[in-house]
């Protein structure tokens, strides 16, 4: 873990990105509004990278909204709380949102309006608090990555230890369209202030910052308010520069401190603690209201929507419902996306649940979405190398992929494409090259898979010729000692035979003798 | 419940094409091609649209026997771009079937016959000329003088006949409308043992290279300007270029400049600034990353010097940027930049 990097106020630049068209008024015109519950919540399990909270209640069962539903199997989990009072209607697999056709375990909750409470009690003062007790409770509330990862926060606290580290509040949401932690922070940017103060002090952090985008004049007008209210403590206020994919971690990271995380590893290698805003206003609300993590913020938002805004969504509300509350699709819809335009997931229906990474519902029309030009062969123009954040070689990778040499393209560090879209966003050729990626990368892990499996094979197969080799062995060696025994046995019976002999050639001497 | 179309991220179409890329470069060569007309007459512009017909019935019919699109291949206006290319390197009087066979190599054997469109090893507009200047070496360096050194140029009715029969104005004979170029004569002269300060007392001769010539270069280098403007080459390769070739020929002009030319003379005279901007700047068959683009142009400028001065051609860029293609996997493979995050 290094030692914590003050921020100060030089700004870096970050190789390539793209300067987008942003779109992010669209859903701002209107207030951020809370979502009404729809009839019936369905809640997948599995929201976490690895592993899955196992669910803990039974179908039939009454729940309360803030109960837990599903607990942690691991450390890398964090537990699932009902996001609405009701009744348990099924544990069972239900389409969820991802590529091509997916399912997922997920609990069916039909909503009781009217139903009871359980949040956690409040902790007051929290300033006073013991660090520990701060980070049992981001635990027990299951607060986790809202940008995305949905890595657990506490987990993430935890690894920090006492290492003093920078807090960023990452606030910069490159991607078009996405609005919704900036809707957040228009609408109750204490609750981000204060969140960020919390975990500061669940951490020790030295410094606290929260980063937004410069081409945002209202929002830091608006947040600078309300730090000055809050005194001293509050999180220092930064811009950064207008560009995608900024709000990378990586690229934040870079633009703030001038340093690169080093790959394969995380921000806590250089100090540095990066949350995003939504999560930090989750642990401000798991401390100071004891409400888990139930609902977030979505961006209901492009032209395919009659009135795109942004929405606190209860988990678990279908796309469907949330279409309804943003004025239904326009007829001129063609594509349906959860997420960005850039890294956006497509969705083949709206029948799929908002699950906590989901940041954004973008309905395209046809004009955002049809090609102006034919897909053709790659001239090698370098446009996609001078645009890649992550500084590879797209041209090259595409090359590599597409002629099935994976291991050219894990050799061209594949692994550390983010798939932020920059490169086939500038290809006159208007090649998916993105798409390429990430069969590849599918590939790659599959090979590992087949490597692993093939290792395991084969260190069976070694262990199986040994033992057959050892029993052979120990066979031979009880056969050669039988035999000796046997030869031994018949030498003894010479012997007898000679003696015998002997002694009769004796007695017949002296009866010759007599 | 309602069913979508889907596709993969990015759902944003790029706002560029290899058309649009194509299409800059075209541009880009008007002011050259317009300086051309100035100085050597419409001649280059009968080349100019014999070599863009010839290319596109080559590239169609190419397209056709491979099974593939013709529609968008030849929409993607890569086949003029070589055209013009080939042309531009050409004295404009050149015979129509030595265009025709520059057009056989340049888009039927050094770019189908690699794999289309992105495939070529190698650049096919030089391809194309070096196939002619090997193959009719008299023809292929032929210039007429400039308009500044013979009364006027020729017309258009007189520049179809000359092109298409042979045959010149009554007046003229070819000794006459076919002068020694700039870099001919520096080479001529310096064999000759004739001081640089002598040559260039010659009329052909202007302030930094040939009269006529430096404007043509002029012209090519706006175009090139236009084409960093646009973004549709890197600075990298005519920087590295250019750069090269004055870095290495100033030592020699300062030390010994009765034999040796001062270095804009080698930037202003022949092709190194289409070289430097429209030809080495290929993408196809230049590298591909930052560094290796800065070999490759370093690479062609002293191939070029090379030629220039020991090789048996008066100007060596195609030779240069054709020797250069093929060390571009080399280059791409060991120039490869430091990915963010790790070391090299």
């Amino acid at each position: 873990m290094g030692e914590a990097v003050a921020i100060g106020t030089r700004r870096w630049r970050f190789h390539g990105g793209l300067k987008l068209r942003h779109w992010k008024t669209l859903s701002l015109e209107r207030t951020l509004a809370t979502c009404p519950l729809p009839e019936r919540l369905v809640v997948p399990v599995g929201q976490q990278r690895s592993g899955a909270p196992v669910p803990c209640v039974r179908p039939g069962q009454l729940v309360a909204r803030g109960e837990a539903i599903a607990l942690p199997s691991s450390p890398d989990d964090v537990a699932l709380h009902a996001p609405a009072a009701g009744t348990v209607r099924q544990i069972a697999p239900a389409p969820v949102i991802g590529r091509g056709a997916t399912e997922a375990p997920c609990i069916t909750i039909d909503v009781d309006p009217d139903g009871p409470d359980a949040f956690l009690s409040p902790i007051t003062p929290w300033a006073t608090t013991a660090p520990a007790a701060l980070r049992t409770r981001i635990r027990e509330a299951g607060v986790a990555g809202l940008g995305g990862s949905l890595v657990p926060t506490a987990g993430k606290i935890d690894a920090a230890g006492d290492s003093a580290p920078t807090l960023i509040v990452n606030g910069a949401e490159c991607e078009p369209y996405i609005a919704c932690d900036e809707a957040q922070m228009l609408a109750g940017p204490e609750r981000v202030l204060l969140g960020a103060q919390i975990i500061a002090r669940a951490v020790g952090a030295a410094q606290v910052i929260l980063a937004i985008e410069d081409e945002r004049p209202e929002l830091a007008e608006r947040l600078a308010e309300s730090a000055a209210s809050l005194g001293d403590a509050a999180p220092a206020i930064v811009t950064v520069p207008t560009v995608y994919p900024e709000g990378g971690e990586k690229q934040l990271i870079r633009v703030l401190t001038g340093l690169e995380v080093p790959g394969g590893g995380t921000p806590l290698d250089l100090g540095l603690l990066c949350l995003n805003v939504g999560t930090v206003a989750a642990v401000h609300d798991a401390v100071v209201e004891g409400r888990p993590l139930i609902s977030r913020v979505v961006s209901v938002t492009g032209r395919g929507f009659g009135a795109p805004r942004n929405l606190e969504v209860a988990i678990g509300t279908p796309v469907a419902w949330l279409a309804a509350q943003a004025g239904g699709y326009t007829d001129a819809i063609r594509r349906l996306v959860m997420g960005g335009p850039m890294m956006g997931v497509p969705l083949a229906h709206d029948d799929v649940p908002v699950t906590r990474a989901s940041n954004c519902i973008l309905g395209l029309i046809a004009e955002d979405i049809t090609p102006t030009a034919p897909e053709l062969p790659c001239i090698r123009c370098m446009e996609c190398v001078r645009v890649c954040p992550a500084q590879l070689l797209p041209q090259q990778l595409f090359w590599h992929i597409r002629a099935g040499s994976y291991d050219q393209a894990a050799n061209h560090a594949l692994a550390d494409c983010i798939e932020c879209g920059c490169c086939a966003q500038v290809c006159p050729s208007q090649i998916p090259l993105v798409d390429y990626y990430r069969h590849g990368k599918t590939e790659l892990a599959a090979q590992r898979v087949e490597q692993e499996r093939a290792t395991v094979a084969r260190l069976r197969f070694e262990a199986r010729s040994a033992r057959l080799d050892r029993q052979e062995a120990a066979r031979r060696e009880r056969l050669e000692a039988k035999q000796q025994k046997l030869r031994s046995a018949r030498d003894r019976k010479a012997e007898i035979a000679a003696a015998v002999a002997r002694a009769r050639a004796r007695k017949q001497g002296n009866d010759e003798d007599l | 419940m309602r069913t979508f179309d889907v596709a993969d991220a990015p759902h944003v179409p790029a706002p560029t094409s290899v058309r649009r890329v194509m299409g800059d470069v075209l541009i880009a060569l008007v002011p050259g091609a317009v300086a051309h007309v100035w100085f050597f007459g419409p001649a280059v512009l009968v080349q100019l649209a014999l070599a863009t017909l010839v290319a596109s019935v080559f590239e169609a019919l190419l397209l056709w026997l491979r099974g593939r699109p013709v529609a968008p291949f030849l929409g993607d206006l890569s086949a003029p771009v070589t055209a013009a290319l080939f042309v531009l390197c050409l004295p404009p009087l050149l015979p129509w079937w030595y265009t025709v066979i520059g057009m056989l190599f340049a888009i039927v054997i050094a770019k189908h016959l690699f794999g289309g469109l992105g495939h070529n090893v190698f650049n096919p507009a030089m391809i194309g000329y070096a196939a002619v200047l090997i193959s009719f070496p008299l023809a292929a360096s032929s210039w007429l003088p400039p308009r500044e050194l013979a009364d006027g140029v020729l017309t258009l009715p007189q520049a179809l006949a000359a092109i298409f029969t042979g045959a010149l104005p009554a007046e003229l004979s070819w000794d006459a409308v076919t002068g020694a170029t700039p870099l001919d004569r520096i080479r001529s002269g310096v064999i000759a043992g004739e001081m640089i300060s002598e040559l260039r007392g010659d009329p052909i001769f202007g302030d930094f290279g040939g009269k006529g010539w430096e404007w043509i270069a002029n012209a090519y280098g706006l175009g090139g300007i236009y084409l960093l403007w646009r973004r549709v080459i890197s600075w990298h390769v005519p920087v590295a270029m250019l750069g090269t070739v004055i870095v290495l020929t100033l030592p020699g002009a300062v030390l010994d400049p009765d034999t040796n030319p001062f270095p804009l003379a080698h930037v202003f005279t022949g092709g190194m600034v289409l070289g430097a901007f429209f030809i080495a700047t290929d993408p196809v068959s230049g590298a591909t990353t930052p560094r290796g683009r800065l070999v490759f142009g370093a690479g062609v400028a002293v191939l070029t010097l090379v030629i220039r001065r020991w090789g048996g051609y008066p100007d060596g860029v195609a030779f240069a940027v054709l020797l250069m293609n093929m060390t571009v996997p080399l280059l791409d493979r060991y120039t490869r930049p430091r990915v963010f995050g790790r070391g090299r």
